[in-house]
């Protein structure tokens, strides 16, 4: 199966979002996501990036960038200035986990979080093997990776439910990007989820 | 370097004749403005990028005159073929502002009410006066709408300005290393700087030219002191530590430490072509320089008259302008839904970085302003 610019994810978050709506990209990148949204759904969008060549090639695409470090919050972006804020296999990469999410939902009406899920059966397999997860989701060597925190689809669950957060939809995929529907926790490598503050 | 210099350039002179009424209630019944200008205004005259100067700067901005091979524009390293400012695509446009000193209309002109130069008479400029002036320039070469408008430091003031005075004629507006007002400390800075100037005893109440003299020892003071707040603390570090100019103390007031010599002759370069009397000027306009003031200090209710994208960019060196005000600009911005563009970058020759050549920095210009179109 091929996906949208290799990132099966990009799918399901372009299918949540309405022609024509505001998106935020935390973590944006180059901009791919953005221009995808962009030229196919007609968005109107802003990045956030902290790299220095991140910044630059998302310039090079004609997408709107501001540079700055996520952990320091969103202080640029007014409450409720953009109808959604994605983050796209950023959040395990954040130390201030609750404090994201809280900005996420402060600046848009919802948020979008994609993320690996390290209770994916090849990756516990890889545990018990005794070696650290090295995936298509989780693409870094232990000593090399970016990701600080370390959870699961349930433990994500778990920390909406304590935060009040509204989980609207969700979307699991594995490893290929095709959609996993039963034991999602144990087959799904990457998680996909939609959420808001109130009903 | 990539691309290259534009090369043999030449200033040209345009005279205004129409009043231009002044933000201070002063008047300028007519006034020149010199100015110079780089590749070529295309049929659509869609192309034209103005560059805006900053406190010292002026018109002469890239290139070098045929008799003066050594006389390079002040940001050279931005302009020309193949160069962010690409003269391939763009037709630039510098100029020399009112109240300037190297050619346009200022204090040293003559005041033809009453023959003499204007020295302190020359009536206070602000920041609109020098748009609006720049905008008759833009008529007289038939400029409908800038391309960009863009500048560093007090330069990027005036193309944050355009953009809400003339949101129509301002598509793309680049604002580096500025602020979207002073801040009580940059203030106290320009004061100090004026003061070393009006209690010089050579400064004559602005009236020195009449005098045949002129205040150097204050306009020099007053540039050592700019000079400190333009640099970072490391790279001064860096450049001159506590080095001495002799291996031992002399224990006395002469120039010992190699920081004091650079300053001291910075200060006398200056000192020795720039005018006190412009000085004062360009430092009141930045004092007086606040657009968000008719909005009762509400930014995002300015900028939501401005109408053109923005690319902002700040030094994370720069403590005279910081990057986090230029992100209130940014937030002005976003607050309205603009498109815009923000670089924090990492350079570390303070506020004077705006002027350095560094590959991301011109990189990050070059890939904006690729993407307009004409």
């Amino acid at each position: 199966m091929t996906h949208t610019l290799g990132r099966p994810d990009f799918e399901v978050i372009s299918s949540w979002i309405e022609p024509g709506h505001r998106v935020l990209d935390l973590g944006c990148g180059d901009g791919t996501l953005l221009k995808h949204l962009i030229d196919t759904r007609g968005v109107k969008g802003w990045g956030v990036e902290i790299e220095d060549a991140n910044v630059l090639a998302a310039i090079k695409n004609g997408i709107n960038v501001i540079q700055g470090n996520l952990e320091n919050g969103l202080d640029e972006f007014a409450d409720q200035a953009v109808d959604h804020v994605v983050l796209s296999r950023t959040l395990q990469t954040v130390r201030h986990t609750e404090g994201i999410l809280r900005e996420m939902l402060r600046v848009g009406r919802e948020a979008v979080v994609s993320f690996p899920n390290f209770a994916y059966w090849k990756n516990l397999r890889s545990v018990l093997n005794g070696r650290m997860p090295v995936s298509e989701d989780l693409p870094y060597q232990w000593y090399d990776s970016p990701n600080v925190r370390f959870f699961t689809l349930l433990d994500f669950e778990d920390l909406c439910a304590k935060m009040g957060l509204i989980i609207r939809e969700r979307s699991v995929l594995d490893e290929e990007g095709n959609p996993v529907t039963n034991e999602v926790n144990f087959l799904g490598s990457l998680a996909v989820y939609r959420l808001t503050k109130n009903r | 370097m990539p691309g290259h210099s534009v090369g043999v350039v030449q200033s040209q002179r345009a005279h205004f004749d129409q009043p231009l009424h002044l933000r201070s209630g002063g008047v300028l019944p007519a006034y020149d403005l010199v100015y110079e200008t780089y590749g070529t205004l295309n049929a659509a005259k869609s192309n034209a990028i103005l560059v805006c100067h900053a406190l010292s700067g002026h018109h002469h901005l890239a290139g070098h005159y045929a008799d003066q091979p050594d006389n390079v524009g002040w940001w050279d390293n931005i302009i020309g073929p193949g160069r962010p400012l690409d003269t391939d695509k763009f037709f630039i446009v510098g100029l020399n502002n009112l109240g300037g000193c190297h050619g346009s209309t200022g204090p040293s002109s003559l005041n033809p009410a009453t023959g003499k130069p204007w020295g302190a008479d020359f009536p206070i400029v602000a920041v609109n006066d020098w748009v609006h002036a720049q905008a008759r320039l833009a008529d007289l070469l038939g400029i409908d709408s800038w391309a960009a408008v863009m500048g560093g430091s007090l330069g990027g003031m005036q193309a944050l300005r355009w953009s809400i005075t003339f949101p129509e004629r301002v598509r793309n507006a680049i604002v580096i290393a500025a602020a979207p007002k002073l801040s009580a400390q940059n203030i106290a800075f320009n004061d100090v700087a004026r003061q070393a100037i009006l209690t010089d005893p050579d400064f004559h109440g602005g009236h020195y030219y009449e005098h045949n003299t002129r205040p150097a020892r204050g306009l020099r003071l007053a540039r050592m002191l700019g000079h400190i707040t333009y640099l970072s603390d490391d790279q001064m570090g860096e450049k001159f530590g506590r080095e001495l100019r002799n291996s031992a103390f002399s224990f006395g007031f002469d120039v010992e430490f190699e920081v004091e010599s650079y300053l001291r002759y910075q200060g006398d370069k200056f000192a020795g072509y720039f005018d006190a009397n412009t000085y004062l000027l360009m430092t009141k306009a930045l004092d007086y320089f606040d657009p968000s003031r008719e909005d009762n200090g509400d930014l995002k209710a300015t900028m939501a008259r401005s109408k053109a994208n923005f690319l902002i960019a700040s030094f994370s060196t720069d403590w005279r302008f910081t990057p986090a005000r230029s992100k209130e600009i940014v937030a002005a911005l976003l607050a309205n839904g603009r498109n815009v563009s923000y670089a924090e970058i990492n350079l570390n020759f303070g506020h004077d970085s705006f002027l350095m050549e560094d590959a991301h920095y011109h990189g990050v210009v070059d890939a904006y302003l690729r993407n307009i179109k004409l």
